[in-house]
């Protein structure tokens, strides 16, 4: 048995589709010294890479996903491992009908070509289809089975033929030893059963079992293996007549979560309709123990009767056919269904690679290194996939079976852009909770947070704003959605409204180098005076959006950041990370200690002048002048300790209210009471974060701000850069230096009205903007022109997008066309760049 | 023509079959399960020989409830009926088995007529104990050939063959007979997905399995050492052309 090395820059552990590929990317971009290893034998070790069915559909309604799909599907063909073979997914469902029209748009968005078939034309592509029970298909014809074994395989041979790489299979690893750092322990080594190798890097891609061997270090990466099931069944005539590996497209038979995929003479059928069956990693048979592969367990027939029965009635050839290898295997699933990617929390320099499927291998292998070599990855917006997204809660086994359990069936689901999870509900709740339920809230999920979407106590607001009843006809448009929604936003611009913001996050820097530390981290100047504040972008090192928060100064060496409730992980994360060692700042988080309320509308300071006090009970002065747009101040609201914060997401004149959770009630009880002669409403998270904020032109991280974008394309650049340095700051400047790419516009739709005759209300879901010929609009930059965010403008009687467009079509006036459900609809540029166009001259917000 | 196969359910081969701390049962937490190969054969026998002569095949087994699933898998290839002999204990020794089973066919064999041929494999994969089949056949006083590898039927008499260590051996015998069937004899089909569904709808039938404790006790199970293969690298490229000769010569596949 031979020794491995004693000390490596990088380990990698795991020799599936992603470490392979990861370890060729590294050597692509410089690394060397890298050592790969896998407790099994290669090429096929016996994780999920061994059984995969190799297809890629590259679709995806997930802007993220869909690139990764699409760039890995263009490495497998640059590696001559991609067989094109077409693949149709199939309706049996009038919903499926529609979802076919959204994958549609989607496909127009990320330049795919498809097209929607009918019965017959499904039948010409597949004869041994029964088209009767079919109602049309999407078809794609780049679908494609890729060899992941023999691209993996290459991809570290190019490393090992480099001379970067020593790879070790039949190689166990018995421990991961950290060592004390400031900020955190780092990883040091790794123990094998041939040794230990001191190591700078390590990296842990071992798809099921990555959360054993992360806990090994003590760290956490959530996910859990789980059963997706498959068989081979044939001898089949017309496939073994058709002399070829793939003759046919791939059927996806969506509305049974079954698909057909030709595997020469034989089919393979394979399911995500059987009950969600969960595992542990620690359960997982060994190799020895395994009669196939640990990931290749013994079907359960029970599970996979009702799918045979199904597939017999689209094929019923399939009837006849032999059932020559069954599988229970193992893939990973992760409570959102997105890849767990990034450094670990937990361990410096411990990396994650996991929860990754074929068809996105490569391009999240190379989206890795990437981050391991520059800081952030290049390629696109690693966001959603980021291991720093999970809050505590959400990386605990509970969540993760709950999650999994819940969205497995769902693989081949229709899912709504704002469908809200069933299950781990609950978990966190406002001191206003109560009062919230009592007022009829419909609570949406933010990452364990209940927070209310809309109110029904607010359905009485119809008889003093009809125009706000209108109804969605279609009911897709109208899914999660409340016209609620529409007079709350109303009313708070006629009055005043009570938001709850609980959801934030606080993070309280101190010390002597607090000052320093953020002006490094954040673009804007932090070194305001104390008790004002700024709003600032954070850069990733190449000059993208990182982070998007406010800062408030407190004291002298005293700051607050606020952030959201969907990035408070990926920030806690990001400045843990840069934090000095040297003492002279230490980090507090204080979010599970503060609640907050946003108090907006005209009558906001007249509401809160009835109750807001200095420590001597004199009346505090909220005017304008007395209390200006930026400023942070102590005050006693009804007696109640608060910081108040002026500013608005909203466009209204108002405050940010912070207290103790232990306040909460008392503070909202006393604002709506001096606020009943105004006829205050709550005011939900449908205004705040769409109504209220499209009509201001607000960006919204995730939405209009990510790594792929910078401040000047998004308009949020300030005419002058502070002179301290900061991360990305020699790319901002370059950014600065040059015309942008693209500009955030706010755009308008002229009609609305679809082919049947009725509005349409547009999700925001990547709907792509075209051109008036209907072509794609792509930058300089390869950037696709799509929607980031849509809403009412209900203020100003418009249905508002924002997108980023190229120059030439960042002309206000401007018309362009807005694909949704594969109709194209007529839009204006209303506005180029950051200007509000709502109040563009922000009096209603700062006098 | 009615035949019965008698089958076993055994730990599926193919990887490292551990044993429970005290030693006395088989680890069964990664372990699928499936019928003896022999048994294998014999089912694929018992349907092929009620295709080329009519008649009803039946399974019969001994074992626990989930047995079930070895009954339905002989009935997905097409076996027509199912009996379980359903038992609580841990394994049961050959000879109360083989009375359990022999009572079980009488009764069987009151209500629904007498087994033409009743097939057994050889000896099952797990305890390889090569008695039942021969104690059934003994308790029955029907004739019993074990190790067969073809079964011809011609009228009321059965031709059974087995190879012998110079040529082959064949028996003819007169039903009804008992057969000892062994891997080779055919190669067993796979289900088909309809075979699969139609033995879901196969009712099984349960008849409690008598008989006292035979002189066989197991003691303890103990792990078989493991078989340790040794990699022997002859050579890289051409070089190693010479050693792979000599290795083939020795093997006696080149002469």
């Amino acid at each position: 048995m031979s020794e491995v090395p004693s000390t490596a820059r990088v380990v990698v552990i795991g020799a599936g589709i992603v470490g392979n590929c990861l370890v060729g990317h590294l050597s692509r971009l410089g690394w060397t010294d890298m050592v790969l290893l896998d407790k099994g034998p290669l090429p096929n070790p016996g994780g999920s890479t061994g059984h995969a069915s190799n297809f890629i559909f590259p679709t995806d309604h997930n802007k993220e996903m869909a690139f990764l799909t699409v760039d890995s599907q263009n490495q497998y063909i640059a590696a001559g491992m991609n067989n094109t073979c077409g693949g149709i997914e199939v309706a049996r469902t009038p919903e499926r009908m529609e979802e076919f029209k959204r994958r549609m748009t989607s496909a127009k968005a990320w330049g795919i070509d498809a097209r929607l078939v009918t019965p017959a034309e499904i039948k010409e592509l597949v004869p041994f289809i029964n088209e009767e029970i079919l109602l049309g298909g999407y078809y794609t014809p780049s679908v494609s089975v890729v060899d992941s074994l023999a691209t993996g395989t290459q991809m570290r041979d190019e490393a090992v033929a480099n001379g970067v790489l020593s790879v070790f299979a039949n190689t166990e690893v018995l421990d991961l030893l950290t060592e004390p750092a400031p900020g955190g322990p780092r990883i040091k080594a790794v123990v094998t059963d041939r040794g230990t190798i001191e190591a700078d890097h390590v990296v842990v891609a071992c798809g099921v079992w990555s959360p054993r061997i992360a806990k090994m270090a003590g760290a956490n990466i959530p996910l859990t293996p789980a059963v997706h099931q498959m068989a081979d069944v044939g001898p089949i005539d017309i496939l073994q007549q058709s002399g070829k590996e793939l003759a046919f497209p791939i059927i996806r038979d969506m509305d049974t979560f079954c698909y057909e995929r030709q595997s020469a003479g034989s089919m393979e059928v394979g399911s995500y309709a059987h009950r969600p069956i969960l595992m542990r990693p620690d359960d997982i048979p060994s190799i020895a123990a395994s009669a196939l592969t640990p990931t290749e367990l013994p079907l359960t027939y029970d599970d996979f009767d009702p799918q045979m029965e199904q597939a017999i009635e689209l094929m019923e050839m399939l009837g006849d056919a032999e059932i020559r290898y069954a599988i229970n295997g193992l893939l990973s699933l992760t409570p959102d269904a997105n890849p767990v990617l990034g450094e670990t929390p937990e361990v410096r320099n411990l990396w994650s690679a996991a929860a990754v499927w074929i068809k996105e291998g490569p391009g999240i292998a190379q989206l890795v290194a990437e981050w391991m070599t520059y800081g952030y990855p290049h390629m696109c917006d690693p966001h959603g996939s980021d291991i720093s997204r999970f809050y505590p809660h959400e990386k605990t086994e509970w969540h993760i079976n709950a999650r999994c359990n819940e969205h497995f069936n769902k693989t081949y689901g229709i899912v709504h852009p704002r469908e809200q999870w069933a299950s781990q509900r609950g978990l966190r709740r406002s001191p206003f909770y109560a009062r919230e339920e009592a007022l009829g809230a419909t609570f949406f999920d933010a990452r364990g947070w209940e927070r209310p979407q809309w109110y029904s106590s607010n359905e009485q607001l119809f008889a003093k704003f009809p125009q706000a009843a209108t109804p969605r006809t279609h009911e897709w448009d109208g899914r999660w959605w409340n016209p609620v929604t529409n007079a709350e936003h109303l009313q708070m611009r006629e009055s005043v409204g009570v938001v709850d913001l609980t959801a934030f996050n606080e993070f309280d820097f101190e010390g002597p180098g607090a000052t320093a530390f953020l002006n490094y981290m954040c673009v804007n100047q932090v070194e305001v005076p104390v008790g004002r504040s700024v709003y600032t972008p954070l850069l990733t090192p190449h000059g993208g959006f990182r982070g998007d928060l406010t800062i408030q100064r407190l004291g002298e060496e005293h700051y607050r950041v606020i952030t959201g409730a969907f990035d408070g992980g990926r920030d806690h994360y990001w400045f843990n990370k840069h934090l000095p060692t040297d003492g002279s700042v230490t980090f507090t988080d204080r979010s599970q200690g503060i609640c907050t309320i946003g108090v907006w509308g005209p009558n906001a300071a007249k509401t809160l002048a009835k109750i807001a006090t200095d420590d001597t009970t004199a009346p505090y002065d909220l005017s304008q002048g007395g209390f200006p747009y930026g400023a942070v101040r102590e005050v006693l609201i009804n007696g109640v300790p608060c910081t108040m914060y002026r500013i608005s997401y909203v466009g209204e004149n108002g405050w940010e209210i912070y207290t103790r959770m232990e306040h909460g009630l008392t503070l909202w009880d006393a604002v709506f009471a001096a606020g009943h002669e105004f006829e205050i409403i709550p005011v939900g998270i449908g205004v705040y974060a769409v109504t209220g904020r499209i009509e201001k032109g607000y960006r919204l991280m995730g939405s209009e701000l990510e790594s792929e974008y910078n401040p000047v394309e998004a308009g949020l650049a300030r005419p002058k850069v502070k002179s301290a340095d900061f991360i990305g700051k020699a790319a901002y400047l370059a950014a600065r230096a040059e015309a942008p790419a693209a500009v955030m516009c706010t755009l308008s739709m002229d009609s609305q009205q679809c082919a049947d005759g009725y509005d349409r209300f547009p999700t925001g879901g990547n709907e792509p903007i075209l051109t008036l010929a209907g072509d794609r609009i792509v930058d300089a930059k390869g950037r696709v022109s799509r929607v980031t965010t849509a809403g009412a403008g209900v203020s100003l009687g418009k249905y508002l997008l924002l997108a980023y467009l190229p120059p030439e079509h960042a002309v206000v006036g401007n018309k362009l066309q807005v694909m949704y459900m594969n109709e194209c609809y007529p839009v204006t540029v209303e506005v180029a760049g950051s200007t509000p166009l709502f109040d563009p001259t922000d009096t209603r917000m700062k006098g | 023509m009615r035949v019965l196969v008698c089958v076993k359910r055994v730990p599926a081969p193919g990887a490292k079959i551990n044993l429970t701390a005290d030693g006395q049962a088989v680890d069964t937490a990664y372990l699928a399960f499936t019928t003896s190969p022999h048994e294998e054969c014999a089912v694929e026998a018992a349907v092929q020989l009620v295709e080329q002569h009519g008649g009803e095949s039946t399974v019969l087994t001994l074992g626990p409830a989930q047995a079930d699933e070895q009954l339905r898998y002989a009935a997905s290839i097409g076996i027509n009926k199912a009996v379980l002999l359903p038992i609580e204990t841990a394994e049961w020794d050959p000879q109360r088995t083989a009375s359990a089973i022999a009572s079980a066919i009488r009764d069987v064999e009151a209500t629904d007529g007498a087994f033409d041929i009743v097939l057994f494999g050889n000896e099952s994969a797990d305890s390889g104990n090569f008695q039942v089949g021969v104690r059934v056949a003994h308790a029955l006083g029907r004739p019993m050939v074990n190790g067969v590898k073809g079964i011809e039927v011609d009228g009321a008499s059965v031709k059974a063959r087995r190879e012998a260590d110079a040529g082959v051996e064949v028996y003819s015998l007169q039903m009804p007979v008992v057969l000892g069937v062994k891997e080779g004899i055919n190669l067993p089909r796979y289900p088909t997905l309809k075979g699969r569904l139609a033995s879901k709808k196969v009712e099984v039938a349960q008849v409690a399995p008598g008989g006292e404790r035979g002189g066989q006790q197991m003691i303890t199970l103990v792990q078989a050492a493991e078989q340790v293969s040794q990699t022997i690298v002859l050579g890289h490229g051409p070089e190693a052309a010479p050693a792979v000769v000599d290795l083939l010569e020795e093997l006696g596949i080149l002469k």
